[in-house]
């Protein structure tokens, strides 16, 4: 007895007892809910099998990156709703942030009335869920954009209607790697250069042009070469056959509803936070750069945005996995990402529920984790030393 | 120039150079101040302006808002057909609940505001009373709203819906998961190893998949994981994944609460002799919590207005209610009318909440300084 | 204080419903509701009124199996489901039918372990095309969008309907009939495909039905029908001669309004009277129901001939003709078996 009074009052061995007792539950709860799953399917007459990943989907999806087509398997239905997940969200988090640090500099302009406006623009948007945002969006480009054969005409070459937005699309003929060669030459030359100039800054304190020089050099390299190859990029221009437009880029309305509900949503939180980073540098920070005779452009650059930036980041970063995470609403206006293709169709069509939602839950997981290990790993790269 | 003389001190204030002060220099300093200035207000003008005009007469002027079906409004004026609203505004708010059981979601409704101004105004008169109130009000209102107590007749969950839905489905959420979200805290920053892996395993899962999924969790497989037989109502399961949901977020928000806590206080309670549960008792989550009342109200922002999603598996929240209103042969078409309902609803409640998290935030700022 | 608060809502919140009995039946008697799933809106079929009631073809059936296990048609709870859903909810058990414009295939019927017992309404998937498009044949959809509602038959029918054609088409997968309805009138969609009592119900709620037609094909066959768990052999009897009773009532020529009189009297057709309680039924006991079961159908929903032309029939905006929903005597395909 006292041996054991001994073993509970040691810190020590303590930890380890509860440690050992709280696996023990875990362990026990775990095997019961397995227990479960198998004692409801085998009445059910269920099993657990991922075969059904290889049998053809039978059904179509109307935006893939990769081939596809209704004879293919569950699982290429299931990449390729992913990479309709990707593709929403990347598009989705260039206009956030775009989008979302104009309005967080807008916020903290001094004229009152566009500061105003960006605040009340921001407040109506972040207190809206966001599936109403999806649905509100949609309904908007499919009611007041025109039929296909009315679509607004832009140019002849882009065309705007409740079908989506086409746009030409460059098609690569001979001599292409010509220019494909050029603008690898100009890349190595602005790094080069810019290491240079720094260099050269350090030295001697000259400065150099470096963006304007680089940025000529990167388009007009690349445009020479073009005309010398003897134009070997031609557009193939949308034109409406039959129903639709053929031919030429198409961004669907569900794809451009989604993207404008995403970004315009996750918008007003890159806002805040962006305000709420600049805010957090110092004020003597700024008067002390405007001291030393820093033009206003460059007390942003070198002064403000570098601190600002510590503090924007990991806020920012949750945010894009948010938005990411939404993106999975798609399914209320059926564009075909990961979640409406494998758990949603498919999980529908083969009525494999579990096996469905455990690859789509694993898939979003690994994402998330791999964001937030970067995530970390940046933290500590920029958390400041020392203080 | 004046030539008269003054003692030293004696000086009278010059008023501010004309245009600096008052109505126009304010415009000047405000709205005018530079070019880019000018004309960023320019800009604005034109916006507010033609955002107004396209949109208050649809609104308001060349609105309908009583009539049979679309296509009455649609004769009676050319503007929003507020009619779907107005007629179902009933459904809107109840969802199915029976007409003549309404008043006990008033009830219920009303009396939370009671149950929680004690916890969310600290100084409130009487909050001694008002919080024994508090403790039993999750009682009351299940009795209330389910019913099946004291001659009440039992309401089935299905007939849920509407706003009530969306606020019981977000305060229960919410509630329930403030317990289990202050122990994943505490276990994510326990010493021991096995207790912080597996609530960092919890909490990196709940918040790294999409709520939608789990509402599929919830409504096609829940059951699974129970013995055979056990039914539970979707309401109940739905309401398991929110608090799940939330209790991860929340965890992370009482986390941060906790690292905020100056290390001084641990070793101050050590020094008194307390063990980790005195501690955690006495120093830690009374600090931790206070700091994290703002971030726990934006959680709870975040839960309320998440539970739209609820639409997708089939329950009737506000937005299942507009979706069953526009199947109906009468009020096809109107889902502008309809979504922007629901967003209004949705925009006024939040911003209040967010409003009442900001005023609390800076409340509580002042009494750390 | 504030934590020992909140732990108690915490175990307020949790609400637990249902536990094992006997059998579905009991399980309904003892809540005295019946829970049926349905559509989450599509006219003629499921859809709420104003005053928030549930009515149509399918919810009217959902009365019928009330009527005769509780008797009384009102005491039915809906839960409604899309067509992603429905399956998972009636495994789920939160209803003991679902009567939600099914196809009944082989797969669902044997995979998804559910037991399909009849069927209410002969459908088959068709398409909708406004007239101005000048489309005069399912052929002509070369290249079209076409909105489909998903987790449902249609879209593997449509997908083999295209290719067998070697046509290409552009789907826009769709949630619910509601939703549908919005893209297509909004020209999101070129053509809407359905089963075709879908889509007579969705036109019939345009503000100009005759713009718009139904295509001449018909690419599937859709046997539509109220659908019930495995394995409650009790239950399903019960919802499928439930089905053939309100079946039977319009071929004996029971309706709601002289049900009474004719179960009051001894009737020359037997089969009336063994239909009505009034003779013996052999068995009837075994399912647990009472004798004036089918008279409890009958009186407060209808019979079949009611039920259709109430819902979908030529004095609804649906005006649905009733084609092979029709008894075998008029040329229709029901053909009950006799109440023996």
């Amino acid at each position: 007895m006292i041996f054991f009074s001994n073993i509970w009052r040691n810190e020590k061995s303590r930890e380890i007892i509860v440690q050992i007792f709280v696996l023990l539950c875990i362990g026990w709860f775990l095997s019961w809910l397995i227990s479960n799953v198998d004692a409801n399917f085998k009445a059910l007459g269920k099993d657990i099998s991922f075969e059904f990943l290889f049998i053809p989907a039978g059904y179509d999806i109307n935006q893939y990156l990769i081939d596809y087509n209704n004879r293919d398997s569950h699982l290429r239905a299931g990449i390729v709703g992913l990479l309709n997940t990707g593709l929403v969200a990347v598009f989705g988090i260039i206009l956030a942030t775009v989008l979302g640090i104009s309005l967080g500099i807008i916020r903290l302009s001094k004229n009152w009335l566009a500061s105003k406006i960006a605040y009340w623009y921001i407040e109506f948007t972040r207190n809206v869920p966001i599936l109403l945002h999806i649905l509100l969006w949609h309904g908007i480009i499919i009611n007041t954009l025109p039929h296909p054969r009315k679509a607004l005409n832009l140019g002849d070459v882009t065309f705007l209607s409740n079908r989506g937005f086409y746009i030409p699309k460059p098609l690569t003929e001979n001599g292409i790697e010509l220019v494909y060669l050029f603008f690898v030459i100009a890349l190595i030359f602005s790094v080069l250069f810019f290491k240079y100039a720094k260099k050269k800054q350090d030295l001697t304190g000259v400065q150099y042009p470096v963006f304007w020089i680089n940025f000529t050099v990167l388009i007009s390299l690349p445009l020479i070469a073009f005309f010398i190859s003897g134009m070997p990029i031609s557009l193939e221009i949308p034109a409406l056959k039959g129903f639709n437009f053929r031919g030429g880029m198409h961004m669907s309305p569900e794809l451009a509803a989604l993207t404008f509900a995403l970004g315009i949503y996750t918008a007003a939180f890159i806002a805040e936070i962006v305000r709420a980073g600049i805010l957090a540098v110092d004020k003597g920070q700024r008067e002390a750069a405007e001291a030393i005779g820093l033009k206003s452009s460059k007390v942003m650059k070198l002064v403000i945005l570098p601190q600002a930036r510590r503090v924007i980041i990991p806020p920012l970063t949750s945010q894009y996995l948010n938005l990411t995470k939404n993106s999975s609403l798609a399914i209320a206006i059926g564009y075909m990402d990961l979640v409406a293709t494998l758990g949603g169709i498919s999980l529908n069509q083969t009525g494999r529920e579990m096996e469905t939602m455990v690859i789509v839950m694993l898939i979003y997981l690994s994402v998330s984790l791999s964001i937030s290990a970067f995530m970390n790993w940046y933290n500590n790269k920029v958390k400041l030393v020392g203080r | 120039m004046s030539t008269e003389m003054y003692k030293p001190g004696s000086y009278p204030n010059l008023p501010p150079p004309p245009g600096t002060v008052g109505f126009y220099g304010w415009i000047k300093s405000n709205l005018f101040s530079s070019i880019s200035n000018s004309l960023l207000t320019i800009i604005s003008v034109v916006l507010v302006y033609y955002l107004i005009d396209g949109i208050i007469g649809w609104f308001f002027f060349d609105a309908v808002f009583d009539a049979d079906s679309k296509i009455e409004c649609r004769k009676i004026d050319n503007g929003a057909c507020w009619a779907v609203i107005t007629r179902r505004v009933g459904q809107f708010v109840y969802g199915f609940y029976p007409e003549a059981e309404r008043w006990r979601i008033d009830i219920s409704f009303l009396t939370m505001f009671i149950a929680f101004a004690p916890l969310l105004y600290p100084d409130l008169p009487k909050r001694k009373w008002l919080l024994w109130f508090s403790g039993i009000y999750p009682f009351f209102a299940f009795v209330l709203i389910n019913g099946g107590f004291f001659g009440l007749a039992k309401i089935e969950y299905s007939l849920f819906g509407g706003f009530m839905l969306t606020v019981i489905l977000g305060v229960t959420g919410i509630v329930c998961s403030l317990p289990i979200g202050i122990l994943l805290a505490l276990g994510r920053q326990s010493k021991l190893t096995v207790v912080r892996t597996l609530s960092v395993c919890f909490i990196e899962f709940m918040r790294g998949v999409p709520l939608i999924t789990l509402l599929f969790v919830a409504s096609s497989m829940l059951n699974y994981f129970m013995p055979p037989g056990t039914n539970f109502s979707i309401l109940v399961r739905v309401i398991i994944m929110f608090t799940f949901f939330s209790a991860a977020y929340i965890a992370e928000v009482i986390r941060g609460g906790i690292q905020a806590i100056p290390k001084g206080q641990y070793e101050a309670a050590d020094a008194l002799g307390m063990n980790y549960w005195q501690t955690t008792r006495f120093i830690t989550l009374p600090q931790a919590l206070k700091i994290s009342i703002p971030g726990i109200m934006n959680t709870f922002i975040g839960l309320y207005k998440d539970t739209t999603l609820v639409v997708v598996i089939g329950l009737l929240d506000p937005l299942g209610i507009g979706r069953a209103a526009l199947a109906d042969t009468k009020w096809n078409g109107l889902s502008t009318e309809t979504y922007l309902f629901v967003a209004l609803f949705f925009f006024v409640s939040c911003f209040a909440m967010s409003r009442y998290s900001l005023w609390l935030e800076n409340k509580l700022n002042t009494e750390h300084k | 204080m504030k934590t020992k608060i909140l732990l108690a809502a915490a175990t307020a919140g949790v609400m637990f419903a249902g536990s094992v009995l006997a059998s579905t039946l009991d399980e309904v008697r003892a809540r005295g509701k019946l829970n049926c799933i349905i559509n989450t809106g599509l006219a003629g079929f499921a859809a709420p009124d104003d005053k928030g009631k549930w009515t149509g073809f399918d919810v009217d059936f959902c009365r019928a199996v009330a009527a005769a296990t509780l008797g009384d048609a009102d005491k039915v709870n809906y839960t409604t489901a899309t067509g992603k859903t429905r399956f998972t909810k009636l495994a789920a058990g939160e209803g003991e039918i679902l009567s939600r414009n099914t196809t009944w295939t082989f797969s669902r019927d044997v995979d998804l372990s559910q037991t399909f017992i009849g069927v209410s309404y002969y459908d088959g998937q068709g398409f909708m095309v406004p007239k101005a498009l000048g489309v005069k044949s399912a052929k002509g959809l070369d290249g079209a969008s076409v909105c489909i509602q998903t987790g449902t038959t249609t879209e593997l029918n449509l997908a083999e309907f295209f290719a067998g054609n070697g046509m290409k088409y552009n789907p826009v997968p769709i949630e619910t009939n509601a939703e549908a309805q919005e893209l297509y009138k909004a020209g999101r969609c070129d053509v809407y495909t359905t089963d075709a009592s879908g889509l007579y119900a969705t036109m019939s709620s345009f503000d100009n039905p005759a713009d718009h037609m139904v295509l001449p094909e018909i690419v599937s066959k859709e046997p539509l029908g109220p659908v019930v768990r495995h394995g409650d052999d009790q239950w399903a009897d019960i919802v499928a001669w439930t089905l053939k009773a309100m079946m039977a009532g319009e071929e004996l020529g029971i309706t709601s309004a002289n049900v009474k009189s004719l179960a009051g009297k001894d009737n020359k057709n037997k089969e009336i009277n063994r239909l009505l309680g009034k003779d013996p039924l052999q068995g009837i006991s075994k399912l647990g129901l009472s004798a004036d079961w089918a008279v409890n159908i009958i009186a407060q929903v209808g019979n079949y001939e009611e039920v259709f032309e109430k819902n979908l029939g030529m004095s609804t905006p649906l005006k649905i003709a009733r084609g092979m929903n029709q008894l075998y005597r008029d040329g229709g395909l029901f053909y009950i078996p006799p109440i023996k």
